[in-house]
């Protein structure tokens, strides 16, 4: 089915323009184009963007399925405007071989909301101990280019050293959580005025800022690609920018909720507020906006991790960490980035559709909207606010951080490869 | 008074006196042959302790009863408390069972906020982690009083491991709503990251304060923290934070000495300091009770006016 797209405006700049899709990739584009066979879908001047594209996502399957699966976290990704995801590997088992790399791969072929690229583990069974097999889950079917113990921290200077050398060979990039683990034993929140007052171990920034420093300058030596997950401080903006000004090839990403949300949130000791890294203060906050409008961090990633009731509904100590992120992230970053004029629309598609698409080299997403280019495409009605419902969220999980608030953007539609994944903010 | 207390932080200075005046009235009733009063005849206090605590737990078990109140011990030591599930299942178990108050003694910082956003009744935070302990903060500040006459002006040094106590924080909260003056020694690595935001003076040197203190609260240091290298040694943590006899005589002769218990004699406190006459250390245990008495009392509404209701 070839589809003709009216009334949108490509990075949501100039007049509205028609476009054509056939054969999953764009084929025209231009005004009062004719019907002819294509079925018609009105964009009602939408803003037109590249799918988007989450270098960091927990999709909870294999083990979890009660927390998340393929289906269902895909799902939840194509309604937050997601042609890609990349699965994260810390699942049971961890995807450490090839074997379960592609199955999480095809899981995600056979769900068909968006495609999946899995990270496999850099360390097997995240024991931060012996390297995975990386060659082997790079010459798989699911082409695994992003390495990541996500979760844990790759904490062996040595280990982390040789894997940064050894994924050269496949274009690889290893994104690392970085968490000193001597400086966050039993850590429960950021560490500073909120945490003394309420009594929970603290997680300083310097935890996060001295494996991102010792990172940066062993990457440098070795040459390699460094791609640093979910940067919370004001200090590690400040680190990354240093390591760019000597132009060593390291990246970065921020998380939505990290854009905005702060510690004194933990004051209410509700789980869902409990992540990893954890909830900064109001300055880091102000710091990472920055470093995203300047392009110091490359990209918006979601860190998207779905858990179980019983998981959340606990004692703050007994909570697992983490925060739904796929349905709300466009919305968040449109609060806090682009109607503040931090960032235009079409640094918005760099943010979180070319340039994550090219640091996880990510074929056929993140392209621009030109003739030619596939049709992986999302459609964001500007004035849709609509306020987060926990309960009727795609994600099989509740633990969104943004319950009740009013977001000021919705996804309108999503295309992967030419076929609507979403239409009017539905599953097509 | 709210409906809880959960944090000192939730008393306001006329919630505070209020207590201290009503534990006043109840500490009159101990000293009666027949030390029962039927205020809370039909009223269910439950002691749901996910944590030993044999001497909190007696303290509020007798305080309740004293009020007539029905008690139940739910000790739920033992059983899996590493998912919160417990904690919200046994909270439901408990709303079924109709309790009036629960009194909570959890390991985990905030569960007795959590707890309270699952129960109809009053909850009181009887310690919860490194968080709060406010009826210990209420006794001591009830125990400054009879001693001293009043707790405004009073310049109180709290000494040892503020970081991971609940009494300091709970101490430091009501002591400043209360006028007095307080500043905590211990060694850098036992004080929080964020301290300076606290109504509190710090200072690293313990000799240097005592002179001025009225009122010297010590802390319970656990031997574990050794391990975890906060100090190098329990000898060279006696010797600079400890209280020895030689470091009480600078005390002015008022002073009074207070530990919240159990203590570790030789470590912060010698036990001829323990033992002597400046030591409140058994008048705070009897003090307990009375204090527990109130705000079981205000709690649960009694006749006052000036209680009750939701806040
Ligand atoms: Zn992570």
């Amino acid at each position: 089915m070839n589809y003709l797209v009216r009334d949108v405006r490509p990075y949501g700049e100039g007049e509205p323009v028609d476009v054509r899709l056939v054969d999953g990739a764009i084929a025209e584009i231009g005004t009062g184009l004719s019907d002819g066979d294509s079925r018609v879908y009105a964009g009602g001047g939408a803003v037109l963007l590249p799918g988007l594209v989450d270098l960091h996502t927990h999709l909870r399957e294999p083990g979890r399925e009660d927390a998340e699966t393929v289906e269902t976290g895909t799902l939840a990704a194509a309604l937050g405007g997601f042609t890609a995801v990349h699965a994260m590997a810390n699942t049971d088992p961890v995807a450490d071989t090839a074997g379960v790399v592609e199955q999480v791969w095809r899981l995600g072929q056979e769900a068909g909301h968006c495609d999946v690229a899995p990270v496999g583990a850099v360390t097997v069974g995240l024991r931060g101990e012996q390297m995975a097999e990386l060659g082997t889950m790079a010459d798989s079917a699911a082409r695994v280019r992003v390495f990541s113990d996500d979760g844990t921290c790759v904490s062996d200077a040595s280990l982390m050293r040789r894997a940064l050398e050894y994924v050269k060979a496949f274009d690889g990039v290893i994104a690392q959580h970085a968490q000193e683990p001597r400086l966050t034993v039993g850590a429960q929140m950021n560490e500073g005025v909120v945490s003394s007052r309420l009594g929970l171990t603290g997680w300083p920034a310097v935890a996060e800022e001295a494996v991102i420093a010792r990172d940066c300058l062993l990457a440098a030596h070795v040459g390699s690609r460094l791609h640093v997950c979910h940067v919370s401080t004001a200090g590690s903006v400040e680190l990354i920018r240093w390591a760019k000004s000597k132009g060593w090839d390291v990246t970065a990403e921020v998380t939505p909720h990290h854009l905005v949300l702060t510690d004194d949130l933990a004051a209410s000791y509700d789980p869902v507020f409990k992540v990893n890294p954890p909830l900064r203060t109001a300055a880091d906050v102000a710091a990472l906006r920055a470093g995203l409008a300047d392009g110091t961090i490359d990209c918006v990633a979601t860190d998207n991790a779905p858990h179980a009731l019983e998981d959340k509904e606990a004692e703050w100590g007994a909570a697992l960490p983490g925060m739904t992120g796929l349905e709300t992230a466009l919305g968040i970053v449109a609060e806090t980035m682009v109607l503040p004029g931090r960032l235009t629309w079409r640094q918005v598609a760099e943010r979180l559709s070319s340039t994550p698409a090219r640091i996880g080299r990510l074929e056929g997403h993140g392209r621009p909207l030109a003739v030619g280019e596939p049709a992986n495409l999302c459609l964001v009605d500007e004035a849709a606010p609509w306020t987060v419902d926990a309960a009727t969220m795609a994600t099989r999980s509740r633990n969104t951080p943004f319950a009740g608030r009013s977001l000021p953007v919705g996804v309108r539609a999503t295309f992967l490869r030419g076929t609507p994944t979403v239409l009017d903010g539905a599953p097509a | 008074m709210s409906r809880h207390l959960l944090s000192a932080a939730d008393l306001t200075r006329e919630d505070a006196l209020l207590v201290l005046d009503t534990a006043e009235e109840m500490a009159l009733v101990e000293e009666r042959t027949v030390k029962k009063l039927p205020t809370l005849r039909g009223r269910t206090v439950v002691n749901l302790f996910f944590e030993d605590s044999t001497r909190t737990r007696t303290s509020f078990e007798l305080a309740a009863k004293r009020l007539s109140a029905d008690v139940i011990n739910f000790s739920a030591k033992g059983s899996s408390v590493s998912k919160g599930e417990t904690l919200k299942d046994t909270a439901l178990t408990l709303e079924a069972m109709g309790a009036d108050a629960i009194v909570i003694r959890h390991a985990w910082s905030g569960a007795p906020v959590n707890l309270a956003r699952w129960v109809h009744g009053s909850v009181v935070n009887a310690g919860d982690g490194t968080h709060e302990h406010p009826t210990q903060a209420l006794l001591d500040a009830f125990t400054m009083r009879r001693r001293l006459g009043r707790v405004e002006g009073l310049k109180v040094t709290i000494v040892g491991d503020v970081l991971h106590s609940r009494v300091a924080r709970s101490n430091v909260l009501l002591l400043s709503t209360l006028g007095a003056d307080v500043t905590l020694v211990a060694p850098p690595t036992l004080l929080p990251v964020g301290v300076e935001s606290w109504p509190a003076q710090v200072s690293y040197d313990l000799d240097a304060v005592l002179a001025k203190s009225d009122v010297v609260m010590m802390l319970r240091v656990q031997r574990e923290r050794m391990g975890a290298a906060y100090f190098p040694s329990q000898r060279e943590y006696a010797r600079r934070y400890g209280l020895d006899v030689r470091r009480a005589s600078a005390l002015h002769d008022d002073a009074v000495v207070m530990h919240p218990g159990p203590m570790v004699r030789g470590m912060e406190i010698a036990p001829e300091v323990a033992d002597g006459v400046r030591s409140t250390i058994v008048e705070q245990v009897r003090n307990g009770v009375s204090v527990r008495m109130a705000v079981l009392y205000l709690l649960l509404g009694g006749a006052s006016p000036a209680i009750g209701g939701d806040a």
